[in-house]
């Protein structure tokens, strides 16, 4: 290997960088089975198994950015995450507000 | 040929498709008037055509500007086509006021279908074809002299927005010709857009023509929000850069987040149109109250996308002219970043009757009197700029100061309208065209008319006549008070948008009114058109190609008029806001540079306007059902583009010596030039030295 | 903090000089603020489809009735798989210049897209024959299409993105245009999975829950 190309620094980033990639997909395949889990084994009523797999759903997304898409706290990324924030405040007022004019809207029409 | 065999190849095409042989066979007046406008596009564009050959246009044409990635070319371009689109909604603006000023108790002059599709291009052109061309040039040729930059972070891609817009205004263009336009307006609401009511082309024309804009718009949010975090030059910190760039990230965006949705209504309006879906429809479970829904989660912050780039131009303007610094700089970032906030929050108001509760209508209603108060803000900050100022009351600025009062006036009735049940009461009526129109026209087009006058010389290197130029301003000024303000009047006597007949006397003189502010506006347009052609004709005695004709205030006048493809020969170390205007203060300005680099800029490519043939041809065929057309031209866009990928010359050197020549020449012309006073900018003096004053 | 580091996936363009590194983190940039809006596309449609799942389906058969969880579960272990895999092709591009793993991990994950996606044209397939759900059928299955069809386009397309870098791999060798583009192509294709999450759990689990 050429010391040129590739500082000693960098070496070890490897073995650290795989348990990083083996730990998300330990988490995030944890976090799947247990969504699925609750709905097939259906041990909760729906209402609750529809907040849980929700919560689920946005922990899993947290930890595809995380240990996928290496978005994390650091200042280094500051700019990217707030990119990732500010797009899911606007998700949120769009979906959300869609979610509510619709549901009104047809609440009043029955 | 038999008539699959005809359908396969041509679709949905036929010989009734073109305006000239309708109005052949039914001579009737309204048909003349569509077949007259056919026959305008295809008489322009055979002149053009001729024009080109007889002067040996076309390589130039081709070479210096369709294939070039020079972002000072693009934003020209962006403006042409946008100039060329005002040209035709203004026109049919008057038609529209023609119109309903003969209809009283009379049929007046075009059929209540050809109505309906003046009144939807005229809607559709405005937003979509000529103020959102008009700003994202302006936005595209200006801000990176601003920031001290030598291009947009992705110049390819600029080209491809470019010529997706392009191929949008092609289409709507080409609808005067083959075929008709829609009749839904441009929000193209259904079920009257469905297949069901509209089973002709005009509504595909729309969906495609806005569809390929929409796509255009949200890869030039993409490349100037990226060109703005990334490309700016040293020192030039985020608190330092002129206004109008903070508008123009606000506006990218918004560019961003709110062109998504129109797509996705656009999309989904086509499915059900082409593929019996049912997201819109009246029955198996569309919900046709979705589509406002997601048209104005696109609508509103589209109103902002438009409103705060000439946000931005006022600003530049307003503190240049006023020979000051402008005034709450911080408050007006602030205020521009709250705007674009709440610009997402208020997308209900636009269909507050359509029966949601008022708690809902309430709340949206708020929010929408609380973005009066960051606007109100930049009001004042306008004013105080001009406070105790040296004014010179130039074109642009002119246009400035008429947007302040006007504006206020719009804002106005825009907070009236915010109140749910007053809206009740003039929804949809003429009240409604008449407040946003007060918002748009000062809001936006006068704007960008003072941005033109003021950023003209250094993309030209000559000054705009200021007496056509002024001509101008009072006819659109004018012209605009009488146009719209009767018709808040007409709006509470009861008269609703989009009529093509009335039956109520008492509205005649009110719209005889509006129709001499429509002569009154298309007289303003006709002397921008002038003022043009007078200052091409006098560009020698016009000239100004040292670079700072106002005595500007930004990065962008330090450089020659017009400035080198490179932008700067180095780039610049910014210490302060209005950093030029400082150096030519402390003598730092026209400092030769040090040593002189080779730059590498893009090279020209033929890939862009490729894609652009190819997308114009794909909504064509789409809309006519042409299918192999639709394959062919949908692949060709994407081996295009995977082509390009492989090519590995994309890059051109220029060299240092070059640059050094250029950059000496003029030097040593600065050097040699007089400087003029301010007050003598619009005299033969100015050529482009400011005179530093304390 | 050396500059690969700043690059999400990270990356490792070798000797590139500076003036590489930081088009490489405008390119970057500028695909993330792309990623972004694509998610407000798939955040908009879902809106939709909450509303037409529930208003919308015109006496036909709703959510309960039409979705089975092994298929979804089976395409949603795929993604998973890809999005491991594609981690290791990066891992093999960043650390190894080692070409032939970074491909045969890039082909284990196209091959994991294709099995996805084959599967999913299966699911259609029978919603459509066997179920006598077409799309056409009623305003929630219009959306259920429109939503589930997109992710499945992007990951088509993002397929034959890979293909297109595979040759430019064979053709051109890991120079820093192609490296930065198989970055981009990562990332693209975790943010599809990040997408999958929202549908597994928004159209699937809610729609079978009981």
């Amino acid at each position: 290997m050429n010391d040129d190309r590739f500082p000693d620094s960098e070496l070890p980033g490897h073995g650290r960088e795989l348990r990083h990639y083996l730990t998300g997909a330990a988490v995030t395949l944890t976090l799947t089975l247990a969504a699925f889990g609750i709905v097939w084994l259906s041990v909760l009523p729906r209402y609750w198994t529809l907040g849980v797999v929700s919560v689920l759903a946005v922990l899993q997304i947290v930890a595809h950015f995380r240990y996928f898409l290496h978005i994390d706290l650091g200042k280094s990324h500051r700019d990217d995450l707030l990119m990732i924030l500010f797009t899911s405040l606007i998700i949120v007022m769009m979906v959300g507000g869609t979610i509510w004019i619709l549901f009104n809207q047809f609440a009043r029409m029955m | 040929m038999n008539d699959e065999m005809t359908y396969w190849l041509l679709g949905r095409l036929d010989w009734q498709a073109l305006p000239f042989l309708r109005a052949w066979n039914h001579p009737a007046l309204s048909e003349l008037i569509a077949a007259a406008a056919g026959g305008l596009v295809v008489l322009g564009a055979l002149a053009v055509a001729v024009l080109l050959t007889v002067y040996r246009g076309w390589g130039p044409l081709w070479r210096d500007w369709l294939t070039s990635l020079d972002h000072k070319k693009i934003g020209i371009m962006y403006i042409v086509i946008a100039g060329i689109m005002l040209a035709r909604a203004v026109v049919e603006a008057a038609l529209i006021r023609l119109q309903q000023a003969l209809a009283v108790n009379d049929a007046g002059i075009v059929t209540a279908e050809h109505f309906g599709e003046l009144f939807s291009t005229h809607g559709t052109i405005m937003i979509f074809f000529m103020a959102m061309p008009f700003l994202t040039g302006v936005i595209n040729y200006v801000m990176p002299l601003q920031i001290g930059a030598r291009d947009m972070s992705f110049p390819w891609m600029n080209a491809i927005s470019l010529m997706l817009t392009a191929a949008g205004a092609g289409l709507v263009m080409i609808s005067l010709v083959v075929g008709k336009f829609s009749t839904g307006g441009w929000t193209g609401y259904p079920p009257y857009t469905g297949i069901e009511f509209s089973p002709g082309v005009g509504v595909d024309y729309w969906i495609w023509a806005v569809t390929l804009s929409s796509l255009g718009s949200t890869l030039t949010g993409i490349n100037f929000a990226t060109t703005l975090y990334k490309n700016r030059a040293p020192g030039m910190e985020l608190f330092r850069l002129p206004l109008f760039c903070w508008t123009a990230l606000c506006t990218s965006i918004l560019m961003i987040f709110a062109m998504v949705p129109l797509t996705v209504a656009t999309l989904m309006l086509a499915l059900d149109r082409y593929a019996g879906f049912h997201f819109f429809t009246a029955g198996s479970g569309g919900n046709m109250m979705n589509y406002a829904n997601l048209f104005w989660l696109f609508g509103h912050p589209e109103v902002y996308i438009l409103i705060l780039p000439a946000f931005g131009i006022y600003s530049e303007v307003i503190a240049t002219f006023s020979g000051k610094t402008l005034y709450g700089y911080r408050s007006l970032v602030y205020a521009t970043m709250v705007i674009a906030v709440l610009s997402f929050t208020v997308w209900l108001h636009h269909f507050f009757t359509m029966g949601q509760g008022a708690n809902l209508n309430a709340v949206f209603g708020v929010a929408t009197m609380a973005i009066g108060v960051p606007t109100g803000v930049k009001v004042y900050d306008w004013l105080l700029t001009m406070y105790r100022g040296r004014i010179r009351l130039t074109t642009g600025m002119l246009f400035s100061v008429a947007f302040l009062v006007t504006f206020v006036i719009g804002g106005l009735t825009g907070v009236i309208l915010a109140n749910p049940p007053v809206d009740f009461a003039v929804h949809n009526s003429l009240f409604l065209v008449a407040h946003f129109h007060n918002m748009l026209i000062p809001g936006l087009l006068f704007g960008m008319i003072a941005g033109v006058q003021f950023w003209f010389p250094k993309a030209f290197g000559f000054r705009l006549d200021e007496r056509w130029g002024k001509a101008a301003f009072w006819c659109w000024f004018g012209g605009f008070y009488l146009a719209f303000m009767p018709l808040y009047a007409l709006g509470l006597m009861g008269a609703m948008r989009r009529s093509s007949q009335w039956f109520e006397p008492q509205y005649v003189p009110y719209l005889l009114t509006a129709l001499a502010g429509a002569a009154l506006i298309l007289a303003g347009l006709a002397c921008l058109f002038i003022q043009l052609w007078v200052s091409v004709r006098n560009r020698d005695r016009l000239a100004a190609p040292l670079g700072d004709p106002w005595d500007g205030r930004g990065l962008e006048w330090s450089v020659s008029s017009p400035p080198p493809e490179y932008n700067f020969a180095m780039l610049p170390q910014v210490r302060s806001h209005d950093d030029f205007w400082e150096a030519k203060q402390d003598g730092r300005a026209y400092r030769e540079p040090k040593r002189y680099e080779d730059i590498e800029m893009p090279r020209n490519s033929a890939t862009a306007p490729l894609i652009g043939l190819a997308a114009a041809a794909f909504g064509f065929a789409i809309t006519w059902q042409i299918w192999w057309l639709v394959a062919l031209s949908f692949t060709g866009i994407w081996v295009i583009v995977i082509v390009r990928s492989f090519q590995q010359d994309i890059a051109r050197v220029i060299p240092a010596r070059e640059v050094a020549a250029k950059e000496r020449a003029w030097l040593a012309e600065v050097e040699s030039a007089r400087p003029v006073d301010r007050f003598a900018e619009t005299t033969r003096q100015n050529r482009g030295l400011a005179e530093v004053s304390p | 903090m050396s500059h690969s580091n700043r690059l999400h996936g990270g990356l490792n363009l070798g000797q590139a000089h500076a003036e590489t590194h930081r088009q490489a983190e405008t390119m970057v940039f500028g695909f993330w603020i792309f990623l972004m809006s694509d998610l407000v596309l798939f955040a908009v449609i879902l809106a939709t489809y909450a509303d037409a799942s529930v208003h919308g389906l015109a006496d036909g058969p709703g959510p309960a009735e039409l979705f089975e969880l092994r298929n979804p579960f089976i395409e949603t272990l795929l993604l998973l798989a890809s999005s491991v895999t594609f981690g290791m092709a990066a891992l093999h591009l960043k650390y190894q210049d080692d070409r032939r793993g970074l491909v045969l991990w890039m082909l284990a994950t196209g091959a994991l897209g294709l099995v996805f996606v084959a599967m999913e044209g299966w699911d259609f397939y029978s919603l459509v024959v066997h179920d006598d759900a077409p799309p056409q059928r009623s305003g929630f299955l219009s959306v259920f299409f429109l939503l589930v069809g997109m992710h499945g386009l992007h990951v088509i397309a993002a397929t034959v993105w890979m293909l297109v870098l595979l040759i430019q791999i064979g053709r051109f060798g890991l120079m820093p245009d192609v490296k930065l583009r198989i970055l981009r192509l990562s990332i693209f294709w975790h943010m599809l999975d990040v997408v999958w999450v929202a549908i597994f759990t928004f159209v699937y689990l809610s729609g079978v829950a009981r």
